[in-house]
């Protein structure tokens, strides 16, 4: 693999780029035993196999995914990345991502294009504007940077912000976390693969896992594929939407409900959008690609389906939010649109750790919030796949609380899925 | 937009409908009785089946009636309503 640098760059333009090696190997099936196996190749799949290389020095490692790497809710989201979240637990976890945004492109030596350019919440009524400092409180107690917003300065910070106070949705302040931003999500599963490889990790496309091997004792003892078995003692689950139908394959009913989410661009325009902005009342957010496309995320639509689509109408209630929120977008096309499928928790806090099988880990239940997340995840769940037991900070997202009824309602800290 | 048949007012616009969740869940008689391990299993655990999946719709919008269902969720094609 050739390290890029300032240097191979100028040799390939030299040599008319005809030097670049693949970026990374893809077996075309998987090798007969593997010490950890990780069903699912998106980013967040990704991400744990670089780490367990990385920190753990394991390295006998298979990523496998039944389509190809990010194609899924990797490619498939607004490449929001913020850690502004209400409880302790939450912002501890979402910060642990963000760290490790702030250094990752040069930690894989693969440009992830993270930007922070600030996300910004905006406050519509009264009790928004109450909620949503007692979030800026909250976070600046754990230690998250976040700001309150007047409109005045919401609007100096994003101009096309329309705040006149006779708008549909009059905008009375914001939160502001400046060490938010996006980053290229492509690039995130490209870096993380080409690193991962690099180490010696199997990364094997177009494989569906069909069946999970158990011992006598209950244990894991491997995977069946469509690329044939594979022997293992530990099995990594990181299939975001379809992490019921793989854990059914080993007997484990889960608390996880899958539901398309969508969300669109525009056509390419000229640098007009500073930041990212997210309305809770009208549930629409919205941010500028370096291409130049408005990106913009609606919500959930209401019913579960593995359909990767959603109703139009879900897409129209996001748009017309947008347009409210800033007129000048009104004219503008959109040029495609697109739905992931993201799997749900009942408290919307995702689930990170063991599972009562020995032998199983899963990591899921990251809902409509997952691509900020992902060097953050990868990394705890390296951890826990490694020593067999969570980081403390991924402790509190444990699968068994909700049998012990300490839950970390984000759903209602936020009123909305996010 | 899906178009959803009421069994009792015919096919009508998904938005007049809410969706009510995995059929076949009931509640427990007495709930002092059960188990954590088994009120857990009532209150979060689903199938979340990929594929042919029994839930629940309300036509909210309408004659607000439960109904059951039958539904693909590859294809989102209600196989039929009751």
């Amino acid at each position: 693999m050739t390290r890029f640098s300032s240097l191979s760059l100028a040799r390939e333009a030299l040599r008319g780029h005809t030097g670049w090696d693949q970026q990374w190997r893809s077996p075309e099936r998987p090798a007969a035993e593997y010490d950890v196996v990780i069903i699912g190749g998106g980013g967040h799949g990704l991400a744990t196999a670089y780490y367990l290389a990385k920190e753990h020095g394991i390295r006998r490692v298979a990523v496998l995914d039944k389509g190809w790497i990010g194609g899924g809710n990797t490619g498939r989201n607004t490449t929001i990345i913020r850690s502004n979240y209400l409880f302790p637990e939450s912002a501890a976890l979402y910060d642990h991502a963000v760290k490790l945004w702030e250094g990752l492109s040069s930690e894989l030596n693969y440009n992830v294009m993270f930007s922070p350019r600030g996300v910004m919440m905006l406050a519509h009524t009264v009790h928004d504007a109450q909620s949503v400092r007692r979030h800026v409180h909250a976070n600046r107690l754990a230690g998250v940077d976040n700001e309150w917003l007047t409109a005045e300065q919401a609007q100096e910070y994003c101009p096309p912000l329309d705040i006149s106070p006779d708008a549909r949705y009059p905008v009375c302040g914001a939160a502001l976390q400046r060490r938010g931003g996006t980053a290229r999500h492509d690039a995130v599963a490209w870096g993380f693969a080409r690193a991962a490889s690099a180490m010696g990790v199997d990364i094997v496309q177009d494989c569906e896992v069909t069946g999970i091997d158990r011992d006598a004792a209950g244990a894991v003892s491997g995977v069946q594929t469509t690329r044939g078995a594979v022997r293992t003692r530990r099995v990594g689950v990181v299939a975001a939407g379809n992490t019921s139908p793989i854990m059914a394959m080993a007997g484990v009913r889960m608390p996880l409900e899958s539901f398309p989410l969508q969300a669109l661009v525009s056509e390419p325009v000229k640098p007009v959008f500073p930041c990212v902005v997210m309305s809770n009342t009208v549930h629409g957010y919205i941010s500028q690609s370096d291409k130049g496309e408005l990106v913009i995320g609606a919500g959930t639509d209401q019913y579960p389906s593995y359909s990767q689509t959603g109703g139009l109408y879900i897409l129209q209630h996001a748009i017309e939010a947008i347009c409210e929120l800033f007129p000048l977008f009104r004219r503008m096309s959109m040029l495609r649109s697109w739905g992931g499928i993201v799997d749900v928790t009942p408290d919307r806090s995702p689930i990170l750790g063991t599972t009562p099988v020995p032998g199983l880990f899963v990591n899921c239940g990251w809902g409509t919030g997952g691509f900020k997340a992902t060097p953050g995840s990868g990394h705890l769940f390296a951890h826990s796949v490694a020593r067999g037991e969570p980081h403390p900070v991924n402790a509190p997202f444990s699968l068994d609380r909700f049998t012990k009824g300490r839950l970390i309602d984000e759903a209602a800290a936020a009123a909305v899925a996010h | 937009m899906l178009l959803i048949r009421c069994p009792w007012c015919g096919d009508r616009p998904e938005i007049e409908f809410r969706q009510c969740g995995e059929a076949g869940i009931a509640r427990p008689a007495d709930p002092m009785a059960v188990s954590d391990e088994d009120w857990v299993a009532f209150l979060y655990l689903r199938s979340n089946t990929r594929g042919r999946y029994h839930e629940r719709w309300r036509h909210v919008h309408g004659c607000q009636r439960f109904f059951n269902a039958v539904r693909d969720t590859v294809t989102d094609r209600f196989e039929h309503t009751s």
